[in-house]
Protein backbone atom coordinates (compact mmCIF):
# COMPACT_ATOMS: atom_id res chain seq x y z
CA UNK A 1 0.00 0.00 0.00
CA UNK A 2 1.02 3.58 -0.52
CA UNK A 3 -0.09 6.02 2.51
CA UNK A 4 0.84 9.88 1.41
CA UNK A 5 0.15 12.22 4.48
CA UNK A 6 1.88 15.21 3.72
CA UNK A 7 1.75 19.48 3.71
CA UNK A 8 3.58 21.57 1.89
CA UNK A 9 2.96 25.57 1.48
CA UNK A 10 2.94 25.92 -2.29
CA UNK A 11 3.26 29.64 -3.84
CA UNK A 12 0.52 29.87 -6.77
CA UNK A 13 -0.86 32.10 -8.89
CA UNK A 14 -3.81 32.85 -6.07
CA UNK A 15 -0.99 33.53 -3.59
CA UNK A 16 0.19 30.84 -0.90
CA UNK A 17 -1.95 27.68 -0.91
CA UNK A 18 -2.01 24.93 1.89
CA UNK A 19 -1.78 21.84 0.07
CA UNK A 20 -2.68 19.07 3.04
CA UNK A 21 -3.32 15.94 2.22
CA UNK A 22 -4.03 12.39 3.16
CA UNK A 23 -4.50 9.39 0.32
CA UNK A 24 -4.00 5.89 0.59
CA UNK A 25 -3.45 3.89 -2.49
CA UNK A 26 -3.63 -0.17 -3.08
CA UNK A 27 -1.36 -1.70 -5.26
CA UNK A 28 -1.85 -2.26 -8.41
CA UNK A 29 -4.79 0.46 -8.10
CA UNK A 30 -5.11 2.77 -11.27
CA UNK A 31 -5.76 6.26 -9.16
CA UNK A 32 -6.69 9.67 -11.12
CA UNK A 33 -5.81 13.13 -10.16
CA UNK A 34 -8.56 15.17 -10.55
CA UNK A 35 -9.29 18.83 -10.44
CA UNK A 36 -8.89 22.31 -10.92
CA UNK A 37 -5.30 23.44 -11.97
CA UNK A 38 -3.17 24.70 -9.52
CA UNK A 39 -5.11 22.41 -7.26
CA UNK A 40 -2.12 20.90 -6.07
CA UNK A 41 -2.04 17.51 -8.35
CA UNK A 42 1.36 17.66 -9.96
CA UNK A 43 3.11 18.91 -6.82
CA UNK A 44 1.40 15.66 -5.10
CA UNK A 45 2.94 13.76 -7.74
CA UNK A 46 6.69 15.41 -7.31
CA UNK A 47 6.40 15.32 -3.80
CA UNK A 48 5.61 11.38 -4.65
CA UNK A 49 8.45 10.94 -6.79
CA UNK A 50 10.54 12.80 -4.41
CA UNK A 51 11.22 15.81 -7.05
CA UNK A 52 9.61 18.14 -4.31
CA UNK A 53 9.92 17.65 -0.56
CA UNK A 54 7.18 18.28 1.71
CA UNK A 55 7.24 20.26 4.59
CA UNK A 56 5.95 18.22 6.73
CA UNK A 57 4.29 14.96 6.55
CA UNK A 58 5.03 10.79 5.67
CA UNK A 59 4.87 8.86 2.60
CA UNK A 60 5.68 4.86 3.07
CA UNK A 61 5.50 2.39 -0.13
CA UNK A 62 4.89 -1.00 -0.25
CA UNK A 63 6.11 -0.93 3.73
CA UNK A 64 9.54 1.14 2.91
CA UNK A 65 9.44 4.62 4.44
CA UNK A 66 10.19 7.03 1.69
CA UNK A 67 9.75 10.50 3.87
CA UNK A 68 9.84 11.32 7.29
CA UNK A 69 9.67 14.59 8.36
CA UNK A 70 9.68 13.32 12.31
CA UNK A 71 12.82 11.84 11.69
CA UNK A 72 14.51 13.04 8.54
CA UNK A 73 14.06 9.94 5.97
CA UNK A 74 13.62 11.39 2.67
CA UNK A 75 14.88 8.65 0.12
CA UNK A 76 16.59 10.27 -2.93
CA UNK A 77 14.33 10.34 -6.62
CA UNK A 78 16.97 7.80 -7.78
CA UNK A 79 16.21 5.14 -5.10
CA UNK A 80 12.42 5.47 -5.63
CA UNK A 81 12.20 3.74 -9.03
CA UNK A 82 9.29 5.86 -10.14
CA UNK A 83 8.52 5.54 -13.81
CA UNK A 84 7.66 9.41 -14.44
CA UNK A 85 6.03 10.60 -17.74
CA UNK A 86 6.26 14.07 -17.96
CA UNK A 87 3.70 16.84 -19.23
CA UNK A 88 6.25 18.14 -21.89
CA UNK A 89 7.70 14.42 -22.18
CA UNK A 90 10.95 15.39 -21.37
CA UNK A 91 12.22 13.33 -24.18
CA UNK A 92 15.84 13.78 -24.30
CA UNK A 93 16.93 15.85 -27.30
CA UNK A 94 20.02 14.19 -28.30
CA UNK A 95 19.35 10.81 -28.31
CA UNK A 96 17.09 8.93 -30.53
CA UNK A 97 13.84 7.00 -29.43
CA UNK A 98 15.51 3.73 -29.01
CA UNK A 99 18.55 5.77 -27.30
CA UNK A 100 16.20 7.38 -24.95
CA UNK A 101 14.90 4.44 -24.24
CA UNK A 102 18.12 2.63 -23.59
CA UNK A 103 19.35 4.94 -21.33
CA UNK A 104 16.41 4.45 -18.66
CA UNK A 105 17.27 0.40 -18.45
CA UNK A 106 18.22 -0.59 -15.51
CA UNK A 107 20.04 -3.30 -16.42
CA UNK A 108 21.77 -2.25 -19.64
CA UNK A 109 22.25 -5.64 -21.41
CA UNK A 110 18.20 -5.63 -21.38
CA UNK A 111 18.22 -5.17 -24.95
CA UNK A 112 14.94 -7.61 -25.04
CA UNK A 113 12.89 -4.91 -23.21
CA UNK A 114 13.73 -2.22 -25.31
CA UNK A 115 12.67 -4.03 -28.36
CA UNK A 116 9.23 -5.53 -26.70
CA UNK A 117 8.23 -1.95 -25.68
CA UNK A 118 9.45 -0.72 -29.03
CA UNK A 119 7.02 -3.21 -30.80
CA UNK A 120 4.39 -2.86 -27.51
CA UNK A 121 3.75 1.51 -28.28
CA UNK A 122 4.13 0.66 -32.15
CA UNK A 123 7.42 2.49 -32.25
CA UNK A 124 9.36 0.72 -34.73
CA UNK A 125 9.02 3.06 -37.50
CA UNK A 126 11.29 5.94 -35.57
CA UNK A 127 13.31 3.68 -33.82
CA UNK A 128 16.59 5.93 -34.89
CA UNK A 129 14.22 9.25 -35.17
CA UNK A 130 15.56 12.06 -32.31
CA UNK A 131 12.73 13.81 -30.97
CA UNK A 132 12.11 16.45 -32.31
CA UNK A 133 10.84 15.04 -35.68
CA UNK A 134 7.71 12.98 -33.67
CA UNK A 135 4.67 13.95 -33.41
CA UNK A 136 2.86 14.85 -29.71
CA UNK A 137 1.47 11.77 -29.91
CA UNK A 138 4.41 9.75 -30.99
CA UNK A 139 6.43 12.00 -28.35
CA UNK A 140 4.17 10.44 -25.64
CA UNK A 141 4.44 6.92 -26.81
CA UNK A 142 7.92 7.18 -26.18
CA UNK A 143 7.82 8.80 -23.12
CA UNK A 144 5.85 6.13 -21.69
CA UNK A 145 7.58 3.49 -23.63
CA UNK A 146 10.26 4.69 -21.75
CA UNK A 147 9.23 5.82 -18.41
CA UNK A 148 8.52 1.65 -18.45
CA UNK A 149 11.93 0.75 -19.71
CA UNK A 150 12.88 1.51 -15.85
CA UNK A 151 10.45 -1.77 -15.02
CA UNK A 152 9.00 0.86 -12.14
CA UNK A 153 7.07 -0.19 -9.71
CA UNK A 154 4.92 2.78 -9.79
CA UNK A 155 3.83 5.02 -12.85
CA UNK A 156 2.89 8.28 -12.27
CA UNK A 157 1.80 10.58 -15.32
CA UNK A 158 1.17 13.84 -15.41
CA UNK A 159 -1.55 14.93 -17.23
CA UNK A 160 0.01 13.03 -20.39
CA UNK A 161 -3.01 12.84 -22.86
CA UNK A 162 -4.21 16.79 -22.46
CA UNK A 163 -1.94 17.92 -25.60
CA UNK A 164 -3.33 15.11 -27.92
CA UNK A 165 -6.21 15.33 -30.28
CA UNK A 166 -9.38 12.64 -29.52
CA UNK A 167 -8.22 9.87 -31.63
CA UNK A 168 -4.90 9.68 -30.21
CA UNK A 169 -5.71 10.44 -27.24
CA UNK A 170 -8.22 7.26 -27.02
CA UNK A 171 -5.38 4.96 -28.87
CA UNK A 172 -2.66 6.15 -25.68
CA UNK A 173 -5.52 5.11 -23.45
CA UNK A 174 -5.22 1.60 -24.74
CA UNK A 175 -1.55 1.92 -25.03
CA UNK A 176 -1.62 2.68 -21.22
CA UNK A 177 -4.22 0.45 -20.01
CA UNK A 178 -2.30 -2.21 -21.92
CA UNK A 179 1.07 -1.20 -20.30
CA UNK A 180 -0.96 -0.64 -16.69
CA UNK A 181 -2.08 -4.73 -16.85
CA UNK A 182 0.95 -6.27 -18.51
CA UNK A 183 3.41 -5.00 -15.59
CA UNK A 184 1.43 -4.81 -12.72
CA UNK A 185 1.98 -1.29 -12.08
CA UNK A 186 0.27 0.94 -9.71
CA UNK A 187 -0.18 3.78 -11.46
CA UNK A 188 -1.17 7.57 -10.60
CA UNK A 189 -2.78 9.93 -13.47
CA UNK A 190 -3.37 13.60 -13.55
CA UNK A 191 -6.52 13.69 -15.80
CA UNK A 192 -9.21 16.51 -16.67
CA UNK A 193 -11.50 14.41 -19.12
CA UNK A 194 -13.77 12.64 -17.28
CA UNK A 195 -14.32 10.04 -20.11
CA UNK A 196 -10.50 9.16 -19.80
CA UNK A 197 -10.56 8.50 -16.27
CA UNK A 198 -13.74 6.31 -16.48
CA UNK A 199 -12.14 4.30 -18.81
CA UNK A 200 -8.67 3.98 -17.11
CA UNK A 201 -8.95 4.42 -13.56
CA UNK A 202 -10.63 2.64 -10.27
CA UNK A 203 -10.02 5.63 -7.95
CA UNK A 204 -10.06 8.89 -7.91
CA UNK A 205 -9.20 11.48 -5.79
CA UNK A 206 -10.68 15.04 -6.32
CA UNK A 207 -8.41 17.65 -5.31
CA UNK A 208 -9.64 21.11 -4.34
CA UNK A 209 -7.04 24.08 -3.10
CA UNK A 210 -4.95 21.43 -1.54
CA UNK A 211 -7.59 19.32 0.25
CA UNK A 212 -8.99 16.12 -1.16
CA UNK A 213 -12.60 17.08 -1.83
CA UNK A 214 -14.20 13.55 -2.42
CA UNK A 215 -12.78 10.13 -3.33
CA UNK A 216 -14.00 6.74 -4.92
CA UNK A 217 -14.82 5.29 -7.67
CA UNK A 218 -15.24 7.23 -10.82
CA UNK A 219 -18.57 6.47 -10.94
CA UNK A 220 -19.17 7.01 -7.29
CA UNK A 221 -17.32 10.31 -8.29
CA UNK A 222 -18.95 11.93 -11.27
CA UNK A 223 -22.08 9.87 -12.16
CA UNK A 224 -23.99 8.69 -8.84
CA UNK A 225 -23.19 12.10 -7.79
CA UNK A 226 -26.37 13.76 -9.60
CA UNK A 227 -28.55 11.00 -10.98
CA UNK A 228 -32.42 12.28 -11.41
CA UNK A 229 -33.05 10.34 -14.18
CA UNK A 230 -32.82 13.38 -16.48
CA UNK A 231 -30.89 14.12 -19.84
CA UNK A 232 -28.88 16.85 -18.60
CA UNK A 233 -25.04 18.38 -20.17
CA UNK A 234 -23.45 21.37 -20.03
CA UNK A 235 -22.45 23.59 -22.36
CA UNK A 236 -21.20 26.83 -23.34
CA UNK A 237 -23.54 28.56 -26.04
CA UNK A 238 -21.80 29.23 -29.24
CA UNK A 239 -24.28 31.40 -31.29
CA UNK A 240 -27.93 32.25 -31.13
CA UNK A 241 -29.80 32.74 -34.25
CA UNK A 242 -33.31 33.61 -35.66
CA UNK A 243 -35.41 31.52 -37.10
CA UNK A 244 -38.70 32.45 -38.11
CA UNK A 245 -40.65 32.48 -34.39
CA UNK A 246 -37.69 30.45 -32.64
CA UNK A 247 -34.44 31.03 -31.81
CA UNK A 248 -31.48 27.91 -32.60
CA UNK A 249 -28.82 27.99 -30.16
CA UNK A 250 -25.88 26.19 -31.23
CA UNK A 251 -24.18 24.92 -27.55
CA UNK A 252 -20.78 23.19 -27.23
CA UNK A 253 -21.49 20.48 -25.05
CA UNK A 254 -17.75 18.21 -24.53
CA UNK A 255 -16.25 18.33 -27.72
CA UNK A 256 -19.46 18.23 -29.69
CA UNK A 257 -21.82 20.84 -30.92
CA UNK A 258 -25.40 20.34 -30.64
CA UNK A 259 -28.47 22.84 -32.02
CA UNK A 260 -31.54 23.69 -29.79
CA UNK A 261 -34.64 25.20 -30.38
CA UNK A 262 -35.51 27.95 -27.62
CA UNK A 263 -38.37 30.75 -27.70
CA UNK A 264 -37.66 34.31 -27.11
CA UNK A 265 -38.25 33.92 -23.25
CA UNK A 266 -35.64 31.67 -22.85
CA UNK A 267 -33.19 33.48 -24.87
CA UNK A 268 -33.62 36.85 -22.82
CA UNK A 269 -31.05 35.98 -20.01
CA UNK A 270 -28.73 33.88 -22.04
CA UNK A 271 -25.86 34.89 -23.86
CA UNK A 272 -23.56 33.81 -26.72
CA UNK A 273 -20.59 32.65 -24.32
CA UNK A 274 -22.24 31.90 -21.48
CA UNK A 275 -22.40 27.90 -19.18
CA UNK A 276 -25.57 26.58 -20.07
CA UNK A 277 -27.45 23.40 -19.44
CA UNK A 278 -29.26 21.60 -21.65
CA UNK A 279 -32.11 18.58 -20.20
CA UNK A 280 -34.62 17.30 -21.95
CA UNK A 281 -37.97 16.79 -19.36
CA UNK A 282 -40.98 15.16 -21.14
CA UNK A 283 -39.97 12.20 -23.47
CA UNK A 284 -37.39 9.41 -24.03
CA UNK A 285 -34.39 9.92 -25.65
CA UNK A 286 -33.05 8.01 -28.66
CA UNK A 287 -30.84 5.51 -28.09
CA UNK A 288 -28.40 3.56 -30.54
CA UNK A 289 -25.27 2.21 -31.08
CA UNK A 290 -22.49 4.17 -32.89
CA UNK A 291 -20.99 1.42 -35.93
CA UNK A 292 -18.16 2.38 -38.05
CA UNK B 1 60.28 36.35 -38.94
CA UNK B 2 60.45 35.27 -35.06
CA UNK B 3 57.34 33.35 -34.34
CA UNK B 4 57.88 32.44 -31.08
CA UNK B 5 55.54 34.80 -29.28
CA UNK B 6 52.68 33.80 -31.66
CA UNK B 7 53.21 29.88 -30.85
CA UNK B 8 53.76 31.14 -26.83
CA UNK B 9 50.10 32.85 -27.60
CA UNK B 10 48.64 29.65 -28.79
CA UNK B 11 49.96 27.77 -26.12
CA UNK B 12 48.99 29.86 -23.32
CA UNK B 13 45.28 29.93 -24.86
CA UNK B 14 45.21 26.43 -25.37
CA UNK B 15 46.27 25.18 -21.89
CA UNK B 16 44.09 28.11 -20.23
CA UNK B 17 40.94 27.23 -22.16
CA UNK B 18 41.14 23.30 -20.67
CA UNK B 19 41.53 24.10 -17.18
CA UNK B 20 38.93 26.68 -17.95
CA UNK B 21 36.86 24.03 -19.34
CA UNK B 22 37.35 21.70 -16.20
CA UNK B 23 37.02 24.53 -14.01
CA UNK B 24 33.67 26.21 -15.64
CA UNK B 25 31.66 23.29 -15.95
CA UNK B 26 30.92 22.43 -12.27
CA UNK B 27 31.03 26.27 -11.31
CA UNK B 28 28.42 27.02 -14.20
CA UNK B 29 26.39 24.00 -12.79
CA UNK B 30 26.42 25.29 -9.66
CA UNK B 31 25.39 28.74 -10.46
CA UNK B 32 22.61 27.67 -12.52
CA UNK B 33 21.18 25.75 -9.93
CA UNK B 34 22.05 26.92 -6.42
CA UNK B 35 19.79 29.09 -4.40
CA UNK B 36 22.20 29.56 -1.99
CA UNK B 37 23.03 33.01 -0.75
CA UNK B 38 26.43 32.76 -1.87
CA UNK B 39 25.38 33.00 -5.01
CA UNK B 40 25.67 36.53 -6.17
CA UNK B 41 28.84 36.76 -4.45
CA UNK B 42 30.13 34.35 -6.83
CA UNK B 43 28.72 35.78 -9.44
CA UNK B 44 30.16 39.17 -9.10
CA UNK B 45 33.50 37.62 -8.61
CA UNK B 46 33.32 35.85 -11.58
CA UNK B 47 32.29 38.58 -13.92
CA UNK B 48 34.82 41.10 -12.33
CA UNK B 49 37.39 40.54 -14.66
CA UNK B 50 34.87 41.64 -17.47
CA UNK B 51 34.98 45.22 -16.35
CA UNK B 52 38.24 45.65 -13.74
CA UNK B 53 40.92 46.74 -15.55
CA UNK B 54 43.47 44.05 -16.23
CA UNK B 55 45.79 45.89 -15.11
CA UNK B 56 44.06 45.98 -11.53
CA UNK B 57 43.47 42.18 -11.92
CA UNK B 58 47.47 42.14 -13.19
CA UNK B 59 48.68 43.88 -9.94
CA UNK B 60 46.71 41.72 -7.65
CA UNK B 61 48.33 39.09 -9.33
CA UNK B 62 52.42 40.80 -8.83
CA UNK B 63 51.44 41.58 -5.50
CA UNK B 64 50.24 37.77 -4.24
CA UNK B 65 52.50 35.68 -5.93
CA UNK B 66 55.65 38.25 -5.15
CA UNK B 67 58.12 35.86 -3.12
CA UNK B 68 58.35 39.08 -1.00
CA UNK B 69 54.65 38.08 0.26
CA UNK B 70 53.27 35.55 2.58
CA UNK B 71 51.32 33.55 0.06
CA UNK B 72 53.96 33.50 -2.60
CA UNK B 73 57.37 32.55 -0.37
CA UNK B 74 54.69 29.45 0.74
CA UNK B 75 54.38 28.36 -3.04
CA UNK B 76 58.57 29.39 -3.56
CA UNK B 77 59.51 27.41 -0.27
CA UNK B 78 57.16 24.80 0.09
CA UNK B 79 56.36 23.97 -3.66
CA UNK B 80 59.18 25.61 -5.46
CA UNK B 81 57.07 27.29 -7.72
CA UNK B 82 57.88 30.74 -9.07
CA UNK B 83 54.07 32.10 -10.70
CA UNK B 84 55.72 36.04 -11.36
CA UNK B 85 57.14 36.49 -14.67
CA UNK B 86 57.01 32.42 -15.63
CA UNK B 87 54.25 30.50 -18.17
CA UNK B 88 52.54 29.24 -14.92
CA UNK B 89 51.24 32.50 -13.35
CA UNK B 90 50.70 33.64 -17.24
CA UNK B 91 47.94 30.37 -17.37
CA UNK B 92 46.84 31.41 -13.71
CA UNK B 93 46.17 34.88 -14.07
CA UNK B 94 44.53 34.09 -17.82
CA UNK B 95 42.25 31.51 -16.34
CA UNK B 96 41.13 33.69 -13.73
CA UNK B 97 41.16 36.76 -16.53
CA UNK B 98 38.63 34.58 -19.11
CA UNK B 99 36.79 32.89 -16.40
CA UNK B 100 33.25 34.94 -17.16
CA UNK B 101 33.92 34.31 -20.54
CA UNK B 102 33.95 30.32 -20.09
CA UNK B 103 31.27 30.91 -17.22
CA UNK B 104 28.45 32.66 -18.89
CA UNK B 105 27.71 30.87 -21.95
CA UNK B 106 27.65 27.19 -20.19
CA UNK B 107 25.72 28.46 -17.25
CA UNK B 108 22.98 30.00 -19.46
CA UNK B 109 22.93 27.36 -21.65
CA UNK B 110 22.16 24.99 -18.67
CA UNK B 111 19.90 27.19 -17.31
CA UNK B 112 17.94 27.22 -20.58
CA UNK B 113 17.77 23.38 -20.56
CA UNK B 114 13.89 22.68 -18.90
CA UNK B 115 14.22 20.94 -16.09
CA UNK B 116 12.09 18.34 -16.54
CA UNK B 117 15.01 16.43 -18.66
CA UNK B 118 16.95 16.39 -16.26
CA UNK B 119 14.46 15.13 -13.36
CA UNK B 120 13.19 12.02 -15.57
CA UNK B 121 17.23 11.46 -15.53
CA UNK B 122 16.99 11.62 -11.91
CA UNK B 123 13.75 9.53 -11.78
CA UNK B 124 15.58 7.04 -13.90
CA UNK B 125 17.84 6.73 -11.03
CA UNK B 126 21.07 8.57 -12.90
CA UNK B 127 22.91 10.62 -10.27
CA UNK B 128 24.09 14.32 -10.64
CA UNK B 129 27.06 13.91 -12.49
CA UNK B 130 26.00 11.24 -14.83
CA UNK B 131 22.89 13.22 -15.70
CA UNK B 132 25.19 16.40 -16.21
CA UNK B 133 27.84 14.98 -18.45
CA UNK B 134 25.25 12.13 -20.26
CA UNK B 135 21.95 14.78 -20.67
CA UNK B 136 22.87 18.25 -19.89
CA UNK B 137 25.85 18.89 -21.49
CA UNK B 138 25.48 16.87 -24.97
CA UNK B 139 21.99 18.97 -25.26
CA UNK B 140 24.25 22.39 -24.89
CA UNK B 141 26.99 22.18 -27.25
CA UNK B 142 26.56 25.36 -28.96
CA UNK B 143 27.04 27.12 -25.29
CA UNK B 144 30.01 24.86 -24.76
CA UNK B 145 31.47 25.61 -28.17
CA UNK B 146 30.84 29.53 -27.76
CA UNK B 147 32.09 29.17 -23.62
CA UNK B 148 35.77 27.25 -25.86
CA UNK B 149 36.12 29.76 -28.70
CA UNK B 150 35.48 32.84 -26.37
CA UNK B 151 37.50 32.11 -23.58
CA UNK B 152 40.33 30.85 -26.22
CA UNK B 153 40.15 34.31 -28.18
CA UNK B 154 40.11 36.06 -24.99
CA UNK B 155 43.26 35.15 -23.64
CA UNK B 156 44.73 35.57 -26.89
CA UNK B 157 43.97 38.94 -26.83
CA UNK B 158 44.89 39.65 -23.18
CA UNK B 159 47.83 42.15 -22.83
CA UNK B 160 47.56 44.23 -19.58
CA UNK B 161 47.41 40.78 -17.04
CA UNK B 162 49.99 39.51 -18.77
CA UNK B 163 52.19 42.96 -19.34
CA UNK B 164 51.90 42.93 -15.56
CA UNK B 165 52.78 39.49 -14.23
CA UNK B 166 54.64 37.90 -17.14
CA UNK B 167 57.09 41.00 -18.06
CA UNK B 168 58.21 40.06 -21.68
CA UNK B 169 60.86 37.15 -21.06
CA UNK B 170 61.23 35.68 -24.79
CA UNK B 171 59.98 32.29 -25.04
CA UNK B 172 58.66 32.00 -21.15
CA UNK B 173 56.04 35.03 -21.11
CA UNK B 174 56.30 37.32 -24.58
CA UNK B 175 53.56 36.44 -26.16
CA UNK B 176 52.33 38.12 -28.77
CA UNK B 177 50.45 41.12 -28.07
CA UNK B 178 53.27 42.03 -25.73
CA UNK B 179 55.71 41.62 -28.78
CA UNK B 180 54.04 44.03 -30.68
CA UNK B 181 53.76 46.76 -28.06
CA UNK B 182 57.62 46.21 -27.79
CA UNK B 183 58.36 46.55 -31.87
CA UNK B 184 56.29 49.67 -31.79
CA UNK B 185 57.95 50.99 -28.74
CA UNK B 186 61.32 50.13 -30.88
CA UNK B 187 59.68 51.68 -34.29
CA UNK B 188 59.47 48.29 -35.95
CA UNK B 189 56.69 48.75 -37.65
CA UNK B 190 56.41 45.84 -40.05
CA UNK B 191 57.34 43.49 -37.32
CA UNK B 192 54.64 44.40 -35.39
CA UNK B 193 52.38 44.37 -38.35
CA UNK B 194 53.53 40.87 -38.99
CA UNK B 195 51.89 39.89 -35.42
CA UNK B 196 48.90 42.01 -35.81
CA UNK B 197 47.79 40.43 -39.12
CA UNK B 198 48.12 36.97 -38.06
CA UNK B 199 46.53 37.68 -34.67
CA UNK B 200 43.56 39.57 -36.47
CA UNK B 201 43.30 36.72 -39.14
CA UNK B 202 43.51 34.17 -36.75
CA UNK B 203 40.51 35.12 -34.40
CA UNK B 204 38.52 36.09 -37.34
CA UNK B 205 38.69 32.92 -38.67
CA UNK B 206 37.65 31.48 -35.08
CA UNK B 207 35.27 34.08 -34.32
CA UNK B 208 33.62 33.31 -38.04
CA UNK B 209 33.73 29.00 -37.56
CA UNK B 210 31.79 29.29 -33.96
CA UNK B 211 29.24 31.74 -36.07
CA UNK B 212 28.67 29.08 -38.88
CA UNK B 213 28.76 26.11 -36.57
CA UNK B 214 26.03 27.50 -34.20
CA UNK B 215 24.12 29.01 -36.49
CA UNK B 216 23.57 25.94 -38.58
CA UNK B 217 25.52 26.87 -41.79
CA UNK B 218 27.66 24.39 -42.03
CA UNK B 219 25.01 21.69 -41.16
CA UNK B 220 23.09 23.25 -44.29
CA UNK B 221 25.52 23.58 -46.26
CA UNK B 222 26.27 20.04 -45.67
CA UNK B 223 23.11 18.65 -46.40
Amino acid sequence: MISIQIEKKLDGAEGVMNLQLHLSIQKGQFVTLYGDSGAGKTSTLRMLAGLMNPDKGKISVFDKTWFDSSNGINLKPQLRNIGFVFQDYALFPHLTVAENLQFALKDKQNQLLVDQLIDMMELDHFKNTKPEKLSGGQKQRVALARALAQQPEILLLDEPLSALDLKTRLKLQEYLLKAHQEFELTTGLISHDIGEINKLSNKVFVLEKGQLKKEGTPSEVFIDQNISGKFKFKGEVLKIEREEVVYIVSVLIQNEIVKVIARKEEIETIEVGDQVVVASKAFNPVIYKITH
Amino acid sequence: MDWQPLILTFQLALVTTVILLLLAIPLANWLATSKSRLKPIIETLVSMPLVLPPTVLGFYFLIAFSPNNVFGSWLNDWLGIRLVFSFGGLVIASVIYSLPFMVHPIQSGLATLPNSIKEAAFVMGKSKTATLIKIQLPNIKPALLTGIVLAFAHTVGEFGVVLMIGGSIPGKTKVASIAIYDQVEALNYSAANFYSIVLFIITFAILLSVYLINGGYIKRFLR
